[in-house]
């Protein structure tokens, strides 16, 4: 029989759409981190346009500047924007050290990827204590989940001068509930970005990776850790600079 | 188990693209970008060299070069095959339409506010 016996439709088709094969070139796990990112993806905006739509309709809001002016234990005024200039610089930091990892994976070299690792759940540490340290200065300050500074002067503080003291008390009060929910939500993200990053050093310490002959593992944490970065980029820019 | 060794396999030429000089290129881009939104906000718009009205979709476009360079060079989505990328990128434009119907409506809410601030 020669192959131009073989009608077209017969023909075992090869092209990246034809079935047989996954057309997007993946491992299975890893375009499942991707939908699942993108489904994450859809929650973290949903929070976000929410406390664009909130602010939009807002007639004041705390002014971040005054909110965010100072740095946990050394400046107490008239720093804005330094102290969350810090933790952007970490979590970029330690965004950089997991793709070095990711790089390392490629390479095979065990000992690099656990030193980058270690990096990125150092960096993932410091992250969350700043935080920790910001949530802990706003609540000293007064504000917290349904809770805003008691007397009307403290309020004022955080405002222009000339909005009327009904405006603000309504607008700190969304201020304090999204603030609080969405960092919060995001720093639960860090939290368990680092509790996976510290199972996967601790896999690549024991050797699994080298003995399954790649370090895929390494590359879909890593997915979700720079999500975690890409998260906190929105964040960052619309409660601290906007 | 073989699958996933063979998708690394078929991988690793398109990973070359990926090394330590250009993921430092990137650091300092996004370093760059964020330097660049502290002077706007520390130093431009106090002074008022940039109106807070442009500053903040100023801020925005650099957000989403930033968002861009996480996605396409970290996470390694641009080398990823083009199925890939259109499948992940086409969803985010429900995004986009919950932004504009959103902030459509946000305006309404403040005609509902009664007493009016």
């Amino acid at each position: 029989m020669s192959t131009a016996a073989i009608s077209p439709v017969d023909e075992v088709k090869s092209t990246p759409w034809s079935g047989g094969r996954s057309p997007f070139n993946v491992e299975y796990g890893k375009m499942m981190m991707w939908f699942f990112l993108l489904s994450d993806a859809f929650t973290f905006s949903s929070l976000l346009i929410a406390y664009g739509a909130l602010r939009f309709s807002a007639s004041a809001w705390p002014s971040a500047a005054l909110v965010f002016q100072s740095v946990p234990g050394l400046i107490e005024h008239g720093a804005p924007l330094v102290f969350v200039g810090i933790m952007t610089f970490i979590l970029i930091l330690s965004s950089v050290t997991m793709v070095l990892a990711v790089e390392a994976g490629h390479r095979n070299s065990r000992k690099e990827v656990i030193m980058w690792m270690i990096f990125t759940v150092i960096g993932g540490f410091m992250f969350l204590g700043c935080q920790a340290l910001e949530w802990n200065h706003l609540h000293s300050e007064g504000f917290w989940w349904s809770s805003i500074p008691a007397s009307p002067e403290k309020l004022q503080e955080f405002f222009a001068v000339g909005v009327p003291y009904a405006a603000q008390a309504s607008s700190a009060h969304q201020f304090a509930n999204l603030f609080f929910t969405i960092t919060g939500f995001h720093g639960f993200h860090v939290f368990t970005g680092v509790i996976i990053n510290i199972i996967i050093t601790v896999n690549v310490l024991l050797g699994t990776y080298e003995k399954r002959g790649s370090y895929l593992m390494v590359e879909k944490v890593g997915l979700y850790w720079h999500f975690v970065d890409l998260v906190w980029v929105f964040v960052f820019t619309f409660f601290y600079l906007v | 188990m073989s699958t996933e060794t063979t998708a690394v396999h078929s991988e690793h030429e398109e990973h070359e693209g990926m090394d330590k000089k250009r993921i430092i290129r990137v650091f300092l881009i996004l370093l760059g970008i964020t330097c660049i939104e502290f002077l706007i906000a520390l130093y431009l718009v106090p002074k008022g060299i940039i109106p807070i009205q442009f500053a903040n979709p100023l801020y925005i476009v650099l957000t989403l070069f930033k968002a861009f360079y996480i996605v396409a060079y970290f996470m390694h989505l641009k080398f990823e095959k083009t199925g890939l990328i259109v499948t992940l990128i086409v969803p985010i434009l429900f995004i986009i339409g919950l932004i504009l119907v959103l902030t459509n409506e946000s305006h309404h809410w403040i005609d509902l506010r009664l007493p009016r601030f």
